[in-house]
C-alpha cells in the first residue's frame, strides 16, 4: 500500500505539473492556430510577463499601497506591458514578414525570444523575483487510506483550475465568435485571408495580446512556484514535446499533452531515475516526444498532412 | 467550347511531317487504377496505354484527376486498386526514386524547381542519378570527381543549347520569369535523359510565340531522341496539332480514347467540355 | 575600376566552376591567406599592434577559427540541406569527449561476454578525427528521423539530443574518467613529435584544420552532393521524383555536418579551453552557432565566416565602445544589449535580406565591379 501510495503521489504531483505545462503551451497553440507561427518567443513572454507584474506589485507595496489593490493594478500594468509588446511585435517584425514562410516566420521568432529577454531584464531587472499570489504550501488528502495522506501542492491544483477555466474561455473564443472564425482562416492561409477582407494585422495583434495574456496567467502560476527569474524561458522549450505530444493546433491536445509529459516526466525520474543516475527529467519529455513522432510524424492529435505537387 | 477543337495550324510549325519516328509497342500500361483520398475519388478504375515513341495527351476538364495520374506513374501516390506496366514489370507501389532509375522523369503543372539554386545547377540536379563519385572523390573536387563533374557539364550546356536559355545560365531560378522557369523545368527533366516523359501542363500560361517554341522543342525531343511523351494539356490546338493519341478524363473516369481526330468527335468528349453533365 | 571581370574569358568548364572564377578575388584571397598564415604570426612574434599581447590570439582569433569551423558544419546542415538541428552544442560535446577518450586510452569491461575493449591512448590528431567520426555516428542516429519527421518537428528530434547528451556527460562518470570536479583536462598537443603550446602555435594549428575543412566544405556544396542537399531542401519532393534519395542526401548531410561540428568540439575543447565541463556545450551554444549561420547567411561557406566574426565581437564591442567613450556600462547590461541587438539583428536580416551578411557581401562586390560608375 505503501508503495501505491507512493505511486499516486507521484503521478498527482506529475499530472498536475503537466497541467502547468499546458498553460504555457497554451500559448504557442493559440499563435500557430492563428498564424501558423511557431513562437518560440512564449517563454521570453512569460518571463517579460512576470517581471512586469512582480516589479511593479513590489514597488507599489513598498510605497504602501494595500496588497489586494496592487495586484489588480500590477495585472493591469503587466497586461499593458504585453499588449504594447504585441503592437510592436506585430509591426516591426510579422508585418514586414507577412508572407514568408514558417521557417522564416520561426527564425523571427527567435529572434524575438531574445530581444524580450535582453530589454525585459534590462528595463525590470534581471535577479530572482519572488512572487506571493497564491499559498505555496500543501494539502495531505486521503489520509484515512494512505499513511499520513498524499502530498498535493497548492500551487498544482490552483494552477490546475486556472488551466481549465483558459481552455475554456479559449475554447468558446475560437468556435463561437467571429473573431476566432476569422483566425483560424488566417491560419490556414494568410495571403488568401487578407484577400477576403480579413484585416490581418488587427487579427495578429489580437492573437499576440491574447497569447501575452495567457504568458501572464501562465506567469502567476510559473512565478509563485519558482520565483520569477530567467530560467522561465526554458519552459517554452519544454512546451515543445507537451505539443509534439498534443498537436500543435489543439487546444485540449495542449492539455492532454501536458499531463503525459508532467506524468510521465514525474515517474520516469522516480522510477526509472533509479536506475540510471537521476536527472532523467531533464531529457525524458524531449526523448519521448521523439518516440511519439517516429510512430506518428504529426503528433498524437495532428493532422495528417496530404502533400501536393 | 467545339471552335477551340479544331486544328490550329500556326502552331503546327513542326509538323510530324518528313519525320522517321516509329512508334513501337506498348511501353506503360494503366489497368484498372482507382485512387482516393478520405471520400474524395480521384481516379475511377481507368485503364490505358502509352506506345513507346508516341506522343499521347491525357486531357480533360479540371478536377478530372489528370495530374493524379501523373503522379500514380510516377509512383508518388500509390493507388487503391489497379497494377501499372513499365517496360514489361508490373507493379502496384513503386517508389519514386524507383520510377525516376527507370527512365520516367516529369514536369510539373505548378513549378517545382528549385528556388534556391540558378538554372545550371538545377538541372545538373537532373544528372543526380547518372552521376557515381563517391564523397571522398567530391571533397577533393579533383580526378574522377572534376572529370565527372565536367563530363555532365558539357550533357547539360547541349541541353541549355536546345532550349536556348544560355543567357540565364547563372541567373537564380526564383528571379526569371514564369515562361523561362518552365523551360528550365523542362530542361531538368530531359537532364534524366527519360524514356518516359511526363509533361503537367508545359505551356500554361504561355503566350502563342512561347507556346510554339515549347511544342518545338517537344516534338525535336520525341522526334530525334525517341522519347515517349504524355501531356497534360488544355490547350486543345497544341494537343490535336502535337499528339497521336488522346485519352479522356472526367471526374476521374475515361470517357474517351483515341487519335485526336476520334476523340475531338466523340460527343461525350464534347458534352464534357461543354458541361453537359451526364 | 579595379574589380572588373572584362578580358577574363573561361576556356574550360572546370575554370568557370572554380570556387573564385575573377582573377580579383583569387588576388585577394592569396594574400588574405599570406596575411592569415605569415602575417598574423609575424605580428604576434614581434609583438606588434593589434596582436601586442595574447589576447587578440587567444580569445579572438582562435575561438573565431573555431566556430567558423563548427558554423560551417551547422551551414551544411541547416543552410544547405534545410534541416533544422538545434542541438549542435551536444555534437560538438560528442567530439571533444570522444576525443578526449581516445586521447586518454579506452578501456570498456564486457564482463558478462568474458571480454573487454582496450584502446590504447591515441596520438592528438587521430583522436581528435575519432572524436568527429563518433559525432558523425551519432548525428546518423538522429538524423533517421529526418527521413519522416520535417521542419519543426525535427527541431524537437534535435532537442532531445541536445539535452541527452548534457545529461549523458554530466551523469556518466566514465566519460570523465571518474574525475571528481567533473571537468576535464585536454591532454598534450603533439603533432608528430612537435608540441603546440604557445597562442601562436594554437593559432596556426586551428587556421589548418580551418583551412582544408573550409576547402572540402566549399568543394562538396559545390559538386554532386551540395545539389542533392539543396534540392531536398528547395522541393524535396520534387527532388525525389528526379531520383534523388532523400535517405542518403539527408543522412549525408547528417553526417558530414555532424563530423565537422563534432572535430571543432574537439578544437575548442582541446586547444581553445584546454579543461572543460559539459556546459560548455549546452543549448546556448547551440543557438549560437544557428545565430552565426543564420546572420552570417544560410547556404554559405564565407557566411559561416562572417556570421562567426559578428557573433563573437559583438560582445567585445558592446563592452569596449562605451568604455572607450566613457560611459560605464556593467557586465549585466552588456549581455542583455547583446541579446537585444542579436536578437535585433536577426529579425532585421530576415525581413530585409534573408541570406545574410554573405548576400550583403556579394552585392557589394556586384557594385564594386561599377565603381566608380553609378550604372
Amino acid at each position: 500500500m505503501v508503495v501505491f501510495g507512493q505511486f499516486l503521489e507521484v503521478l498527482i504531483g506529475g499530472l498536475l505539473a503537466g497541467v502547468l505545462y499546458s498553460l504555457v503551451a497554451l500559448g504557442f497553440v493559440l499563435i500557430f492556430k492563428a498564424s501558423g507561427v511557431f513562437n518560440f518567443a512564449q517563454g521570453a513572454m512569460v518571463l517579460l510577463a512576470g517581471l512586469a507584474l512582480v516589479r511593479s506589485l513590489d514597488f507599489m507595496v513598498a510605497r504602501g499601497i494595500p496588497t489586494w489593490a496592487a495586484i489588480v493594478l500590477a495585472l493591469m500594468f503587466a497586461a499593458v506591458v504585453m499588449a504594447i509588446t504585441a503592437a510592436l511585435i506585430q509591426k516591426f517584425v510579422l508585418g514586414p514578414l507577412v508572407n514568408q514562410d514558417g521557417l522564416s516566420l520561426f527564425m523571427a521568432t527567435i529572434g524575438i525570444t531574445f530581444v524580450i529577454e535582453g530589454a525585459g531584464q534590462m528595463i525590470f531587472g534581471s535577479d530572482v523575483y519572488p512572487l506571493r499570489l497564491f499559498p505555496t504550501d500543501a494539502w495531505f488528502i486521503l489520509g484515512g487510506i494512505f499513511d499520513g495522506g498524499l502530498l498535493v501542492s497548492k500551487i498544482d491544483v490552483w494552477g490546475g483550475l486556472i488551466a481549465g477555466a483558459l481552455v475554456a474561455v479559449l475554447a468558446i473564443f475560437f468556435q463561437r465568435t467571429k473573431t476566432g472564425r476569422a483566425l483560424r482562416a488566417v491560419a490556414d492561409d494568410h495571403a488568401a485571408a487578407e484577400s477576403v477582407g480579413i484585416p490581418i494585422t488587427w487579427i495578429w495583434f489580437v492573437v499576440w495580446l491574447v497569447a501575452g495574456l495567457v504568458a501572464l496567467t501562465a506567469a502567476t502560476v510559473w512565478g509563485t512556484k519558482l520565483g520569477v527569474q530567467f530560467s522561465i524561458v526554458f519552459l517554452a522549450l519544454k512546451a515543445l514535446p507537451v505539443l509534439i505530444i498534443g498537436g500543435f493546433t489543439s487546444v485540449p491536445g495542449a492539455i492532454v499533452g501536458g499531463l503525459i509529459v508532467g506524468a510521465g516526466e514525474k515517474i520516469a525520474e522516480v522510477y526509472l531515475g533509479q536506475l540510471i543516475g537521476g536527472g532523467i527529467e531533464y531529457w525524458f519529455a524531449y526523448v519521448l516526444a521523439l518516440a511519439v513522432l517516429l510512430v506518428r510524424p504529426q503528433g498524437l492529435f495532428g493532422e495528417r498532412i496530404i502533400e501536393r505537387i | 467550347m467545339k471552335a477551340d477543337v479544331q486544328e490550329r495550324p500556326e502552331v503546327a510549325g513542326v509538323a510530324h511531317a518528313g519525320s522517321d519516328r516509329v512508334i513501337g509497342d506498348v511501353v506503360l500500361s494503366v489497368e484498372n487504377v482507382s485512387l482516393a483520398f478520405g471520400g474524395v475519388k480521384a481516379i475511377s478504375d481507368v485503364s490505358f496505354d502509352i506506345r513507346k515513341g508516341e506522343i499521347r495527351a491525357i486531357i480533360g476538364p479540371n478536377g478530372a484527376g489528370k495530374t493524379s495520374m501523373l503522379n500514380v506513374i510516377n509512383g508518388f501516390y500509390h493507388p487503391n486498386q489497379g497494377t501499372i506496366t513499365f517496360k514489361g514489370r508490373k507493379r502496384s507501389v513503386m517508389r519514386p526514386y524507383i520510377a525516376a532509375s527507370q527512365g520516367i522523369s516529369r514536369t510539373f503543372q505548378n513549378l517545382a524547381l528549385f528556388k534556391g539554386m540558378s538554372t545550371l545547377d538545377n538541372i545538373m540536379a537532373g544528372r543526380a542519378l547518372k552521376m557515381r563519385r563517391g564523397l571522398l572523390w567530391q571533397a577533393l573536387h579533383w580526378g574522377p570527381a572534376l572529370s565527372e563533374e565536367i563530363k555532365h557539364r558539357e550533357a547539360v550546356e547541349k541541353i541549355i543549347d536546345f532550349l536556348e536559355i544560355q543567357h540565364i545560365r547563372k541567373a537564380p531560378v526564383g528571379k526569371l520569369p514564369y515562361g523561362l522557369q518552365k523551360r528550365v523545368e523542362l530542361g531538368r527533366a530531359l537532364a534524366m535523359e527519360p524514356e518516359l516523359l511526363l509533361l503537367d501542363e508545359p505551356m500554361a500560361g504561355m503566350n502563342l510565340e512561347e507556346k510554339k517554341d515549347m511544342s518545338r522543342y517537344i516534338l525535336t525531343v520525341n522526334d530525334q531522341l525517341g522519347t515517349t511523351v504524355a501531356l497534360i494539356e488544355h490547350d486543345m490546338g497544341v494537343v490535336m496539332d502535337i499528339s497521336d493519341r488522346v485519352v479522356v478524363l472526367e471526374y476521374g473516369r475515361k470517357i474517351a480514347d483515341g487519335t485526336p481526330d476520334e476523340v475531338q468527335r466523340d460527343q461525350r468528349v464534347i458534352d464534357a467540355y461543354l458541361g453537359i453533365s451526364h | 575600376m579595379l574589380y572588373r571581370e572584362a578580358g577574363q574569358f573561361k576556356t574550360s568548364y572546370a575554370a568557370d566552376m572554380a570556387i573564385f572564377p575573377i582573377r580579383q578575388d583569387r588576388i585577394a584571397l592569396i594574400f588574405l591567406l599570406l596575411f592569415a598564415f605569415v602575417g598574423i604570426p609575424l605580428l604576434a612574434n614581434f609583438q606588434l599592434w593589434p596582436l601586442g599581447s595574447d589576447y587578440m590570439l587567444r580569445a579572438i582569433l582562435i575561438p573565431f577559427l573555431i566556430l567558423s569551423l563548427a558554423a560551417i558544419g551547422v551551414n551544411i546542415l541547416v543552410g544547405y540541406c534545410g534541416q533544422i538541428s538545434l542541438g549542435s552544442g551536444a555534437f560538438m560535446a560528442i567530439g571533444a569527449y570522444s576525443a578526449y577518450k581516445f586521447g586518454t586510452g579506452v578501456h570498456i569491461p564486457l564482463e558478462f561476454l568474458g571480454t573487454e575493449i582496450k584502446i590504447a591512448a591515441l596520438p592528438v590528431l587521430p583522436s581528435i578525427l575519432l572524436g568527429g567520426l563518433m559525432s558523425a555516428i551519432v548525428g546518423i542516429l538522429f538524423g533517421i528521423p529526418s527521413l519522416r519527421i520535417k521542419g519543426l518537428y525535427l527541431a524537437v528530434a534535435t532537442l532531445a539530443a541536445q539535452f541527452f547528451f548534457d545529461w549523458v556527460f554530466l551523469r556518466v562518470k566514465w566519460f570523465t574518467n571518474y574525475a571528481p570536479s567533473g571537468s576535464v583536462n585536454a591532454p598534450e598537443l603533439s603533432f608528430f613529435g612537435y608540441l603546440v603550446h604557445s597562442p601562436i602555435e594554437r593559432y596556426l594549428l586551428c587556421l589548418i584544420f580551418v583551412t582544408i575543412f573550409a576547402l572540402i566544405a566549399k568543394n562538396l556544396v559545390r559538386g554532386n552532393i551540395g545539389r542533392q542537399w539543396m534540392a531536398i531542401r528547395d522541393m524535396d519532393i520534387a527532388a525525389e521524383l528526379m531520383g534523388i534519395r532523400p535517405l542518403y542526401a539527408k543522412l549525408s548531410a547528417f553526417a558530414i555536418s555532424s563530423f565537422i561540428v563534432g572535430v571543432a568540439g574537439a578544437l575548442w575543447a582541446f586547444v581553445y579551453l584546454g579543461s572543460w565541463e559539459p556546459l560548455a556545450f549546452n543549448i546556448d551554444r547551440s543557438l549560437q552557432l544557428l545565430f552565426m549561420v543564420i546572420i552570417g547567411g544560410l547556404g554559405s561557406i564565407l557566411g559561416s565566416f562572417l556570421g562567426a566574426a559578428f557573433i563573437l565581437i559583438l560582445p567585445i564591442l558592446l563592452d569596449q565602445v562605451p568604455h572607450a567613450l566613457g560611459v560605464p556600462v556593467s557586465v549585466e547590461t552588456v549581455s542583455h544589449l547583446v541579446f537585444i541587438v542579436t536578437g535585433g539583428l536577426i529579425c532585421y536580416l530576415l525581413i530585409v535580406e534573408p541570406h545574410g551578411f554573405a548576400r550583403l557581401w556579394s552585392i557589394a562586390k556586384e557594385k564594386l565591379r561599377l565603381w566608380p560608375f553609378p550604372y
